[in-house]
């Protein structure tokens, strides 16, 4: 079959994903006029955003009066331990407000405050009350609207449709060299190939938790955007950085991992050992001593009067509370099942858990027999969000690449070293929004003299993606996809997890190579009709990259700091906090590690650090 | 606490096909779905099923176990004995795509046929308000996981592939009931609901909202109410009068 029987179309930007990011970034590319498709590995409405839970962080200031984005910034920054881009968190912060308002146009429906306006929560690391949500399932109402929107502009969508590689303008010179042209996939359903035409592409394929054996992510999760950029040529930095969410369900098997939000704490629950002690008192961080409640009636105080009292230690940062419950059970105070005991049945009547928990009430019944207005839930750290992606210009959510353009988990810099929770889904909705109307501008701006998809390209993705068929039909391949998948999710977990050290991260980079070795004789059974072993076999490539990015980064940073501990570093250093790790790769496809200096934040904005 | 489950699985595509046996170690605590995978994972790596979060917060891994319309994340094994065979069947209401996979597009089409959200003027202050209460009722239908096993149990779609066309299920009503109770929204989609998406075709048989693993009363909440506000606006004299003489709702149709 000749390249150009395959499937066929143009548009003027295609947006890899339909979560949060990817629906933002087309409904804006639409609206600035671009003739603008969706491509999604699953069916629309079911992507990994439909999982979060707590709300969305804005300062609108709705509860308390005194926030704004100058305190959400601060807050953010902090909390990524300062190697954020000052200037992604500083536009987040300003324009996360707009964003979640722009959702009530469009029907959604968040919990109010008494006034009718849309209500505010407290979360961790956030001064004050202030992530929209609904009960606890957030993720779907905003999911839900975003969909319901794009549906209504008629944007076209690609569902359950894999992008497995990038095309470039293959023309030399002009200028031209090395720009998107277009994208190269199959439908899952049929097996067969498709190819767009497109002058830009948006990334907003998520993150990479699949590659982790304990994960609140889905089989999505597989890092396609990441690897899909730096074949492409663009740089991804901060990839040393994983978030293991403090909170997932540890039994029973069939949830192990699955997220339990913070929101629990936020509405006062709090976190126990087996001894029965409220542990995260003993984890309050020098950097975090002044801001922090270090008695238990300060602690319960702040809940209603947050001008007198300060925040309880259980609302720390994801990182630091994750570290403290892996602390206390290794230390051999853990729960029966391998975690801690998270309590707000003592703490909070069973009407109110019903009524602000729902999803969370629902889940431990039906999943773990658990009632938890009744008795304590079993939570423990579970590998939950990747700080670290494409690096793109702030502005814009450009890579380094003419047209390729990254939003959401897919891009890095925003959260530097470690997420604030509600920072996500605001964060989508900002830089999705950024990206889809940058690169309906660039389409338009180089409109006349669009690069071309090269043929050669085509015919070597297509060939690249039966590979395990032929390597199965010529027998040379006897790799089981399924077993690959779960041998590097164990070595991630066991030697790339919350604590490293030297040793484990040199042991991971010789478990990668020979991982790879093997991925290169992937077999599959069956036809290409809906097959999931054949679409496994073809993610599992950028699984592997993605690992390697994040084993290479962890080794090289000597020293922690937010979502990367090492066990033989153990304290924060000050010179490697103006250091971003940037990772590209080869001709041969190797990765190349360098280091590259930290945008400085600008003296303007200085002063909001100096207090305490 | 490991043993062998008996597993009979829906194997074929649109051509036709048959439930295939298996033989599957599992464990306390784990659901169907944990078996499908791991027979996916050691006996039939092209097996096909859709899945997403596994809990139940997608509406992915819809099919029948035992006949029964359930999400697949959600059925525990220890609801079942040990030694009981387990059957797994693709939802019946829509094409097979492969195995457990079916073709859903109906739904998707539905959608599209729907009128969207259109909120009337914000308050003087550029805001806007809305009461607890009022967005509550509202909330309970945007709870819907679009697992589309209502539409899959109704008999009015379950085994009439001719109905399709004219009825759009119990999921889209619970779309426009939600429109119609948005403390925001200025449309008026009854005449819609009742004529293009076939509301009159439910007779409140109540299957969908047994179905449902939100929990949702359908049928009390969503469907009841439209029908009673369709009937206001057919039968209400005055409304009949208002229309005749020429004085408009102040909601327009869209």
């Amino acid at each position: 079959m000749s390249t150009s029987d395959y499937e066929r179309h143009a548009y003027d930007v295609v947006v890899i994903g339909a979560g949060g990011a990817g629906l933002r970034a087309a409904i804006a590319a639409n609206d600035a006029g671009a003739r603008t498709a969706i491509v999604c590995k699953s069916l629309l409405g079911k992507a990994h955003t439909v999982m979060a839970e707590g709300g969305i962080a804005a300062a609108m200031g709705n509860v308390w009066s005194d926030d704004g984005w100058q305190v959400h910034f601060r807050d953010t920054m902090r909390g990524g331990k300062m190697l954020n881009n000052w200037r992604m968190a500083q536009l987040h912060a300003q324009e996360a407000p707009g964003r979640v308002l722009e959702l009530e146009e469009w029907g959604a429906l968040f919990d109010r405050t008494p006034e009718g306006l849309i209500s505010q929560r407290d979360f961790g690391g956030h001064r004050f009350a202030r992530l929209a949500h609904v009960g606890d399932r957030t993720g779907l109402e905003m999911i839900r609207t975003l969909q319901q929107h794009a549906v209504a502009l008629g944007i076209d969508v690609f569902m359950e449709c894999t992008i497995t590689d990038l095309l470039k303008d293959a023309r030399a010179g002009d200028g031209a060299d090395g720009a998107i042209s277009g994208a190269f996939g199959y439908w899952r359903e049929s097996g067969r190939f498709i190819v767009f035409e497109s002058p830009t592409v948006v990334l907003a394929t998520g993150g990479i938790g699949k590659s982790y054996q304990v994960t609140s992510n889905s089989w999505e999760y597989t890092g396609d955007g990441h690897a899909l950029a730096l074949r492409a040529g663009a740089s991804l930095i901060n990839m040393e950085f994983v978030q293991f969410h403090p909170t997932g369900m540890v039994w029973p098997p069939s949830v192990k991992g699955i997220l339990v939000t913070e929101s629990v704490r936020g509405d006062g629950g709090v976190l126990r050992n087996s001894e029965g002690t409220r542990f995260m008192f003993d984890y309050i961080p020098e950097y975090f001593k002044a801001e922090t409640a270090d008695s238990e009636a300060e602690a319960d105080r702040w809940y209603t009067d947050k001008s007198n009292n300060r925040r309880p230690p259980e609302l720390l940062p994801r990182d630091e509370v994750a570290r403290a419950i892996n602390s206390e059970i290794k230390a051999g105070r853990g729960s029966p099942h391998g975690g801690v005991f998270l309590d707000i049945a003592s703490r909070r009547d069973a009407a109110y858990v019903r009524k602000r928990l729902p999803s969370m009430y629902h889940q431990f019944k039906e999943l773990a027999d658990v009632d938890i207005t009744a008795e304590a839930m079993e939570v423990g750290p579970t590998c939950h969000y990747v700080m670290g992606g494409v690096e793109v210009d702030a502005e814009s959510a450009a890579s380094i690449v003419p047209g390729l353009y990254a939003a959401g988990e897919v891009a890095g810099g925003m959260h530097g070293s470690n997420r604030l929770g509600g920072n996500s889904l605001s964060d989508l909705l900002v830089f999705g929004r950024r990206a889809g109307l940058n690169a309906a501008y660039h389409a338009q701006r180089i409109e006349g003299q669009r690069p071309a998809v090269d043929d050669d390209a085509v015919r070597v993705a297509a060939d690249h993606a039966v590979a395990p068929f032929t390597e199965a039909a010529a027998d040379r391949g006897d790799e089981n996809p399924y077993t690959l998948q779960r041998e590097l999710q164990d070595s991630m977990q066991e030697l790339v997890g919350i604590i490293r050290t030297d040793e484990e991260l040199s042991q991971a980079q010789k478990r990668l190579d020979e991982l790879e070795r093997r991925g290169q004789h992937l077999a599959v059974e069956g036809h290409r009709q809906y097959n999931p072993g054949w679409h496994l076999a073809l993610d599992l490539p950028n699984m592997l990259l993605v690992s390697r990015c994040i084993a290479v980064a962890a080794r090289e940073r000597t020293e922690s700091r937010g979502g990367h501990t090492r066990e033989d570093f153990p304290a924060t250093d000050d010179h490697w906090g103006t250091i971003n790790l940037a990772l590209t790769l080869d001709d041969q496809g190797n990765v190349v590690l360098n280091r590259q200096p930290l945008p400085q934040l600008p003296e303007d904005l200085q002063p909001l650090f100096d207090k305490g | 606490m490991a043993y062998e489950l008996s597993m009979r699985i829906w194997r074929g595509d649109r051509d036709g096909g048959d439930l295939t046996d298996y033989s599957v170690e599992v464990e306390e605590g784990e659901v169907v779905l944990d078996a499908i995978h791991r027979v996916q994972a050691t006996q039939a790596g092209d097996m096909a099923v859709r899945w997403n979060c596994k809990a139940g917060k997608c509406g992915s891994c819809s099919a029948e176990v035992n006949g029964r319309p359930r999400l697949m994340c959600m059925t525990r094994l220890s609801d079942f004995e040990p030694t009981e065979t387990i059957t797994v069947t693709p939802m019946r209401a829509f094409p097979v795509v492969r195995d457990l996979v079916t073709d859903v597009s109906y739904n998707y089409e539905k959608a599209r046929e729907l009128p969207s959200f259109a909120p009337g003027p914000p308050d003087a202050d550029g805001k806007r308000r809305m009461m607890q209460p009022d967005v509550e009722r509202g909330q309970e239908f945007r709870k819907c996981i679009e697992c589309f096993l209502c539409q899959d149990t109704c008999h009015v779609v379950r085994d009439h592939d001719e109905n399709k066309p004219a009825f759009a299920g119990p999921r889209f009503f619970l779309r426009f009931a939600e429109l119609d109770m948005h403390p925001l929204d200025t449309h008026d989609r009854r005449s819609l609901a009742q004529g293009a998406a076939g509301l009159g075709m439910c007779n409140i048989t109540k299957c969908c909202t047994e179905v449902c693993p939100e929990g949702i009363h359908i049928t009390d909440n969503a469907i009841i109410p439209m029908k009673e506000r369709v009937a206001d606006r057919k039968y209400d004299p005055l409304v009949w009068l208002g229309n005749k003489i020429g004085r408009r709702d102040t909601r327009t149709e869209p």
